[in-house]
């Protein structure tokens, strides 16, 4: 026994870790400092009279050198460095990099759009995302740290190791291998979606092209995990949640102290709530407000009678735009005239079958907008029980399934391994939720806030008059506006049903309808560019440490040296990070609505074999891949079976849940698996047994 | 490597077999207690989850600060239990741990 060892040694390593503490403090005391001197001095340029474009290209630049130079500072060829950043990083900051890890571009720029279009609804992301973490911090992370490997797959292989040919253990290479596969499914759609919200935000800020914005955020992502791996990322991450934060904090601050009289959002939308709802009240029953909606629901009745008609209707509809394009030439119309006509034509479906789809799609569109508005804080409004009691299943399933996701997801459980100690991990959990709530408390505020906002100043104003934060988005990406306000009824004044806005444009205009300076507006994007970068690092070091450390040198040359492991690893690194720029520069509408999926694949496939590894002894390898395959599978059908954009048919839901939450029938469905093949097969070997005794005992 | 990785030898002395014997002891303690604390925990993260949603209809009616208790839980009092939840178990696993060495030296 070692007791008295630590007893005497334990004062130098304690007094070192506090000194290293201290020193990181500092560190990021005086960048924080620098940032907001950085911000004064941009208020004052523009006060100067310095565009808009200038102070884009301002900050995209600033920060991305700043990752850069977090980036070449901390580069290392160390393995334990590159892998798990020397495995010494303080709670509290690895909680801030956790968090930035976690609040990808989605959560950053959509959540609040989410929660402004869907009301109580959209709170299943709120609970969901924060739920997890109590999986993560009482079932696996602590675990994991005990285990102290490199690695989910590591941790999976050595757990389910099965029997080698020569009767001793084995290596586990089969639930390696699909443990392996999982991270890069699950990890290879998500960074997709954080590269393209890179390329967005960067041509919508600064003005170039598209493709361009997402090679320019590749190069910093690259400058910083190329050279330093898991340690590089680290310390980058913790500079990027600080921007998040600021970023997010200022503008709903403002907004919370003009609406509310009182800065701290989280408290103050209380007392806004109900003056939302009675405007909402309000706005249901006005009659120019039903006209708008009358004549929504009289088009869609129109596309309606088109789809009863098809295929003559389809027929009918051709040689008509065709009449119209010959007329228009012949009576020598305008030119924009023609132009809309060949338009008509051009975009007109080009099979009946087309025709159909289409059809439906702009039948529902126009079905949404007939809608009056949906009180925001009622839950599951319905006009029965029954489509109620749906709504309510749906967020109870979509809840569980974001939680086994998020307690499943490789590259956020990768983090457990980077703390000193195990203890230290099980408070770095706390310090992760925590700062994740600081972000996640606010976005319902600040929709309830700028919902308020749009209600009562924006809805009744004349269209002469219109805000120019408005004009502004509606130009900022012609192809999908994301906003548009069209004169529906011709009275000239601004009507409720008349706004079609996408959830997007919400945090990154918040500052505008705050009315607050463009710097701000410049310093959310740079938030938003921060929250998709740090969250692509982590992938993108999950996908390459899963190929180099558990394919490379686990499967294929397992007497490669250190230094050969680590230049693996970077340059796999590059190549994932190519291929997955490329991906996102076709813009793959089809990968882009699957990332919510991504939720339901990590939980069903990982998560029971995680869960099982430590807390059941008896779970064996022919039991691990068993669950696997067998979550994984379940969740897939029934994603293909029921979502459409994947070829399935919605109506032929279980219990009429969406495809979204597929996990909700994947999880039960593999720990089932698991558990019975566990107790059909024999069990475990020692070595396995020892292991399972090893990670729970404390240390 | 670690003391928590000593074979379960049987050739070893006596005395040796009694200070392993109480090693096994105070692990298999720790552990009976962390699951119960785990167990205990996930039923609250359970709870707390299940009834914020499934009786989210029957909280509307009541208000807290001018928030629908129904969305106040749903946008802030669940997250803010998972919090609790996550703190408890790092504190409580503190304690346990601190235990389980004392209960080692006791016995060295």
């Amino acid at each position: 026994m070692n007791a008295p060892a630590p007893k005497a040694a334990k004062s130098d390593p304690k007094t070192a870790t506090r000194r290293y503490f201290r020193r990181l403090s500092r560190y990021y005391l005086w960048f924080t400092l620098c940032f907001a001197l950085f911000l004064g001095a941009l208020g004052i340029l523009e006060k100067e009279g310095m565009p808009r474009q200038w102070i884009g290209h301002l900050y995209m630049f600033a920060t991305i050198v700043l990752y850069a130079t977090i980036g070449v500072v901390s580069r290392t060829s160390n393995v334990s460095e590159y892998y798990v950043a020397g495995r010494r990083v303080p709670a509290l900051f690895n909680g801030m990099a956790t968090a930035a890890d976690w609040i990808s571009a989605a959560s950053f720029i959509s959540l609040a759009g989410t929660l402004y279009l869907h009301g109580f609804d959209a709170l299943a992301y709120v609970m969901g995302w924060t739920g997890g973490y109590c999986l993560v911090a009482l079932l696996i992370a602590p675990y994991l740290r005990k285990f102290a490997q490199y690695t989910i797959p590591d941790f999976l292989a050595a757990r389910y190791s099965g029997k080698g040919s020569n009767g001793n253990s084995g290596r586990g290479i089969p639930v390696r291998a699909m443990a392996v596969a999982a991270t890069i499914v699950v990890s290879f759609t998500y960074v997709v979606a954080q590269i393209y919200a890179v390329g967005l935000i960067a041509s919508r800020f600064t003005g170039v092209d598209f493709s361009v914005g997402i090679f320019l955020g590749l190069a910093s992502i690259l400058v910083c995990s190329f050279l330093g791996g898991m340690r590089a990322i680290t310390w980058t991450q913790v500079a990027q949640y600080i921007i998040i934060l600021v970023a997010f904090l200022i503008p709903t601050m403002w907004l919370s102290a003009k609406f509310a009289g009182n800065p701290v959002p989280q408290v103050a939308y209380g007392s806004v709530l109900p003056k939302l709802a009675e405007r909402e009240a309000q706005l249901a029953a006005d009659p120019r407000e039903q006209e708008v909606r009358a004549t929504f629901r009289a088009r869609a009745d129109a596309c309606a009678a088109r789809l009863a008609g098809l295929p003559r209707s389809w027929e009918a509809g051709k040689v008509e735009a065709q009449r119209q394009l010959d007329l228009a030439r012949s009576r020598n119309a305008s030119l924009g005239e023609i132009r809309n006509a060949e338009r008509a034509l051009l975009v007109y479906p080009r099979s009946a079958d087309e025709a159909a789809r289409v059809w439906a799609m702009e039948r529902d569109a126009n079905l949404a907008r007939a809608q009056p508005p949906e009180p925001h804080a009622e839950p599951f409004p319905g006009k029965t029980r029954e489509e109620s009691d749906i709504r309510r299943n749906n967020f109870l399933a979509l809840v569980f399934c974001l939680m086994f996701g998020t307690a499943a997801l490789p590259h956020l459980l990768m983090r457990a391994y980077t703390t000193p100690s195990v203890h230290e991990t099980r408070v770095s959990v706390f310090w992760t939720l925590f700062f994740i709530l600081l972000i996640y408390l606010t976005m319902p505020a600040l929709a309830v806030l700028a919902k308020f906002d749009i209600y009562t100043s924006l809805v009744g104003t004349d269209f002469s008059a219109l805000p120019a934060w408005v004009s502004y988005w509606a130009n900022v990406d012609k192809a999908n506006p994301l906003i548009s306000i069209v004169d529906v009824n011709g009275d000239g004044i601004v009507q409720l049903a008349e706004i079609a806005i996408d959830g997007d444009v919400l945090t990154l205009a918040t500052p505008e309808i705050g009315g607050l300076p463009y710097v701000i507006s410049g310093l959310v994007a740079a938030g938003g560019l921060a929250a998709a970068l740090s969250t692509a690092d982590g992938l993108l070091l999950a996908i390459s440490n899963a190929l180099s450390h558990d394919i490379y040198f686990k499967i294929v040359d397992p007497g490669a040296s250190t230094q050969k492991r680590v230049t693996i690893s970077k340059l796999l690194l590059l190549a994932v990070a190519f291929i997955a720029a490329y991906v996102a520069s076709q813009k793959p509408a089809d990968i882009l609505s699957l990332v919510g999926t991504a939720f339901s694949l990590a939980g069903s496939t990982l998560f029971p074999a995680l869960v099982a590894g430590v807390f059941w002894k008896r779970a064996n390898h022919q039991g691990a891949i068993a669950g696997m395959s067998a979550g994984f599978l379940v969740c897939l059908y029934y994603m293909l079976h029921t979502n459409p954009v994947l070829g399935g048919n919605g109506d032929a839901a279980w219990f009429h849940i969406a495809p979204i939450s597929a996990g909700v029938f994947g999880v039960p469905a593999g720990l089932a698996v698991l558990v019975l093949v566990s107790l059909m097969t024999p069990p475990p070997s020692r070595a396995s047994v020892g292991l399972v005794e090893h990670l729970r005992a404390p240390e | 490597m670690p003391i928590d990785s000593t074979p379960l030898s049987t050739s070893a002395p006596d005395a040796g077999n009694a200070a392993h014997a109480r090693i096994v002891a105070a692990r298999a303690r720790h552990w009976e207690r962390a699951r119960r604390l785990v167990t205990w925990l996930l039923a609250l993260w359970l709870a707390t989850t299940f009834c914020t949603v499934f009786f989210a209809r029957d909280l509307a009616h009541l208000s807290v600060f001018g928030w629908p208790l129904s969305f106040y839980l749903a946008a802030q009092g669940a997250s803010l239990t998972y919090l609790a939840i996550i703190g408890g178990y790092a504190w409580r696993m503190r304690v346990l741990d601190r235990d389980f060495a004392r209960a080692l030296g006791e016995s060295a």
